[in-house]
């Protein structure tokens, strides 16, 4: 009786924190995606309406009638795509890095984590602003070409998806190297022996038997940069531009230029049960399967 | 069946008081005060799922070396950590020295337990660890350092004051464990399975020296063990337990010679257990047909277990009262010699001899031999 | 052959099956896509002219000088160092606090109470960002230093509390009920045996939390007020402006403090073990 008095003292700040500080601001988004917008920005508290969800389908046109509006829906869309294609993108490049320092000797392994890690804890701003000087016409790819002779004009890549892309994929590489790298380390090597030993050459154990074993590192990965991916709002900001907006820029915009916070709110309350969605049929899925 | 002290299975059977030298709890049984009273504990796990122990009573000695035995499961542990007060029971009550221990915290028992990982604190030494429990009370500094040299004296760890656990063999750790609960004069100590993580050697040799230092302390120690014969080396009077029950208590000699229930019977020592029927006062049939005559009556049933002790029965030549039994294997174990044999009907039955005289195989697997089971050897219990 | 050769080739040809052709390439390749931009990045900030290679006018420090004097700049960073401290240790020891009770036996609800801690890692930042400035605004709290404060309060507790509970998870049980079989109150015990075993855990924590806050950008940008900002809302606004050679060398010293302060957190916890 005491034990579980002395509990309930210990995980109260943590529940008053959080639910104070996050639960509640998040009901309270909710709440407001359903209110007025008022006339200079905020919102009119006592009035309620489905404008904002509205306003995500559809627009007024000079007749006052509804009709299909599929700007926002684009940049959702696009925003799937850009987080689906950063996802491929540094699974492809982070398994078979993974698979190198996996198997690489003990010492040299955490050498290597090391050098990998170091450009993540390095500030996102600093990580994308980089890209910015690479990427920008005059920049240093665009020098470098021009001095090889390889292209006439400009490269043009900054300001379009290709650049938001190429800023998250540097973003997110370490997020899908490490679980990956994890999983395959922890990997008993005495099963690749025994694949080995059955008449199995590199290839066939690798898919029969690493590749499958890798799988919880992989899908960990993958929820590591799609989700964030989704919800991305520096790397879409500085290297987007404006003809590319991602989701994040255009929340950002409804409580900048546009004043328009309930538009904003219900973007931001889509946005987290997409998020949601997302982990949990990753969780269902991963709650019947026994861990490795 | 739980029992407190007698054995009602053998009350009409001459019991042969055989003096051990360090036997004292036998003498003054009936003079001795109670320590420990655990009276109707019961203990469910998991909202009820599990009974770790059902109604069990007990009363353990002042002074006396107790041990609860039992296989894995059957709420040894248990019983300990409720009187240490890391549990609560759900119904019940614990007593010591006559008051009750019942919503006192483990801080404010006077009670100390030697844990089965050890726990010796890894950031403290070796002194400072012996200490905690005096620092915790407050005493005096030069009283506790007095303490701390003469614990460390006690369980011969001179020396190792500053070394950390981490510089300590597992052996070491143990008695830094002993010599920190001992430093606080508990009136009972605890010990929850100490010894089993050591090798063999040293485990046999810890054996002895926790008996020597039960008695050179004359504190009562509680020691949980599954290891049969670490119980019957060491403990003055021993509880067998299964599953939540107390099955039976009594001396070493008590549990091994009359054993109450086939479980005690099976579980201490090797054991022959022969199921047969009731043809007389004293007078049982196997299934086989073969009748035997044993020496006790036994409980009033029809239908009994007879139990014969491995070294009581005897390997002789075929003919007469012996009944007819074949050798399957001979096993030399060095100090015995074991005979595996199957009596008439398929049933088997193992016979060990001493080589007092060198080894040497009186039988070879597949001779027919004659077993005599004397009726003195023979236990009756109901089955 | 001798013993010896035989071992050696055989541990060679072991050594083979484990290379998977291709694998050395690619990562070679990442680990110098990972680095070349952090790299251009530190040269050209040293650049004398503006920070394109065409116009490269040789090597200055001037930019640095220029940034270490800008005033605006300083106070932002000792606003974060401010914001960053004050949440650190309020998430630290509330963190401490959740693990020490997640570590007895498991309670009813103790699978929701993990998801609530967790929480904080999973709602975007923007979304968090959005949902903290309207309540701030409802509230009537204005918006300052304090309210930077309190918004990164809340997710230094996850940060701190992976670690701690790492750390508990670690530790035998019997160690916590030894100090109390040894007459030790139960704050006694945890003062006295549980807090001095666990310590590498929260450093380790209170480091992932300090560092997560001083990198925040998203959250703070949100709710941070007129007059106090953090040193990366600063630098964002910046770098939004356009690209100067201030920017560079403010990001350079930036990514040192970054990587000086992940190789202390590395060294202390190697002198831990």
């Amino acid at each position: 009786m005491m034990a579980s008095l002395r509990r309930s003292g210990l995980l109260a700040p943590s529940v008053l924190t959080i639910g104070a500080l996050l639960i509640l601001p998040l009901g309270l988004m909710a709440y407001v995606s359903t209110l007025e917008r008022g006339p200079t920005g905020g919102v009119i508290w006592s009035q309620h309406t489905t404008d904002a969800y509205v306003q995500f389908l559809f627009e007024r046109d000079l007749t006052d009638r509804l009709v299909v509006n599929t700007d926002y829906l684009h940049i959702f869309g696009r925003s799937i795509v850009v987080a689906a294609i950063t996802t491929a993108i540094t699974l492809i490049v982070a398994f078979p890095m993974a698979l190198w320092m996996a198997f690489q000797p003990p010492r040299r392994r955490l050498l290597l984590v090391f050098i990998v890690t170091v450009p993540f804890w390095t500030n996102i701003l600093v990580r994308n602003y980089a890209w910015i000087l690479l990427l920008r016409n005059d920049g240093v790819i665009d020098w470098v070409l021009g001095r090889l002779g390889l292209t006439g004009e400009h490269i043009n890549v900054l300001y379009t998806p290709l650049a938001t892309t190429i800023g998250l994929t540097y973003s997110f590489l370490p997020y899908m190297v490490l679980p990956i790298y994890v999983s395959l380390e922890k990997l008993d090597r005495r099963l690749i022996e025994a694949a080995f030993d059955l008449g199995a050459n590199r290839w066939l154990a690798f898919r029969r038997v690493i590749l499958p074993l890798s799988m919880p590192g992989v899908v960990g990965g993958a929820i590591l940069v799609f989700v964030p991916g989704l919800g991305a709002f520096i790397s879409p900001e500085l290297l987007g531009g404006a003809k590319s907006m991602m989701i994040g820029s255009l929340i950002q915009q409804q409580f900048g230029q546009s004043r328009n916070w309930p538009f904003g709110a219900a973007l931001s309350f889509v946005l987290l049960v997409l998020v949601l969605l997302a982990l949990s049929a990753h969780a269902a899925r991963y709650r019947r399967e026994p861990k490795p | 069946m739980s029992a407190s002290g007698t054995n009602p299975a053998s009350s009409n059977v001459t019991r042969l008081a055989v003096a051990r030298p360090d036997a004292a709890p036998a003498a003054r049984a009936e003079t001795a005060t109670v320590a420990v009273d655990c009276q109707s504990i019961t203990k469910t796990f998991g909202a009820g799922a599990v009974r770790a122990l059902d109604g069990v009573s007990l009363a353990i000695r002042s002074n006396e070396f107790f041990t609860l035995l039992g296989p894995s499961g059957c709420g040894k542990t248990t019983l300990l950590r409720l009187i240490a007060g890391f549990e609560i029971q759900d119904a019940g009550t614990i007593l010591l020295d006559g008051r009750p221990l019942d919503g006192l915290p483990p801080y404010r028992r006077p009670v100390n337990t030697v844990f089965q990982s050890y726990a010796v604190f890894p950031h403290l030494n070796v002194a400072e660890n012996v200490a905690f429990g005096l620092e915790m009370k407050r005493r005096p500094r030069a009283e506790i350092d007095a303490r701390v040299k003469e614990m460390l004296g006690l369980v011969k760890l001179e020396g190792l004051e500053s070394r950390k656990p981490a510089q300590l063999s597992g052996g070491q750790q143990q008695r830094v464990a002993l010599a920190r609960a001992l430093a606080n004069k508990p009136r009972v100590l605890l010990l929850d399975e100490p010894l089993s993580a050591l090798d063999l050697k040293l485990r046999t040799e810890m054996q002895l020296e926790l008996k020597r230092l039960q008695h050179e302390v004359g504190i009562t120690f509680v020691f949980v063990t599954h290891d049969q014969h670490e119980a019957l080396t060491m403990s003055d009077r021993i509880a067998v337990m299964r599953a939540g029950h107390i099955l039976q208590v009594g001396t070493p000699e008590e549990i091994y010679e009359h054993p109450s229930a086939r479980f005690v019977a099976d579980f201490i020592g090797e054991t022959n257990l022969l199921d047969a029927t009731r043809i007389g006062t004293a007078r049982f049939r196997l299934a086989s047909g073969v009748e035997l005559e044993t020496a006790e009556p036994g409980p009033p049933h029809s239908n009994v277990t007879l139990v014969i002790r491995p070294e009581r029965a005897l390997l002789a030549p075929i003919g007469g009262s012996a009944l007819p039994a074949r050798v399957e294997q001979v096993v030399y174990i060095g100090s015995d010699t074991i005979y595996l044999v199957v009596l008439e009907g398929g049933l088997r039955f193992r016979i060990r001899e001493q080589n007092r005289d060198g080894p040497r195989s009186r039988a070879r697997a597949g001779d027919a031999v004659g077993i005599v089971l004397p009726p003195a050897a023979i236990r009756v219990l109901a089955q | 052959m001798t013993d010896a050769t035989l071992t050696r080739s055989f541990t060679l040809r072991r050594f083979e099956l484990w290379r998977f052709p291709g694998t050395r390439a690619v990562a070679i390749a990442a680990l110098l896509y990972l680095y070349v931009p952090i790299v251009a990045l530190v040269i050209l900030s040293f650049s004398a002219g503006d920070s394109s290679l065409a116009r490269w006018q040789g090597f200055s420090v001037h930019w640095y000088a220029d940034v270490l004097a800008n005033s605006d700049m300083l106070r932002a960073i000792r606003n974060s160092l401010l914001v960053a401290s004050v949440a650190t240790t309020t998430g630290t020891v509330i963190a401490t606090m959740a693990a020490l009770a997640t570590s007895g036996p498991r309670f009813r609800l103790q699978t929701g109470f993990e998801a609530m801690i967790g929480l904080p890692l999973i709602v975007p930042d923007i979304v968090a960002g959005i949902a903290t400035l309207l309540f701030f605004v409802m509230i009537g709290v204005p918006l300052g230093i304090v309210s930077i404060m309190l918004a990164h309060t809340v997710f230094a507790i996850p940060f701190a509390y992976l670690p701690i509970r790492a750390r508990l998870q670690g530790l035998d049980p019997a160690l916590a009920e030894a100090a109390a079989d040894l007459y030790a109150t139960p704050w006694q015990g945890f003062r006295r045996i549980v807090l001095p075993l666990i310590w590498p855990g929260i450093a380790a924590g209170a480091m992932l939390a300090f560092i997560s806050s001083l990198g925040d950008v998203v959250v703070s940008y949100f709710v941070s007020g007129p007059g106090a900002t953090t040193l990366p809302v600063y630098v964002f606004s910046m770098v939004r402006m356009g690209v100067t050679p201030a920017v560079n060398a403010i990001s350079t010293l930036l990514m040192l403090a970054s990587i000086a302060l992940l190789t202390v957190s590395y060294l202390l916890g190697r002198r831990f073990q």
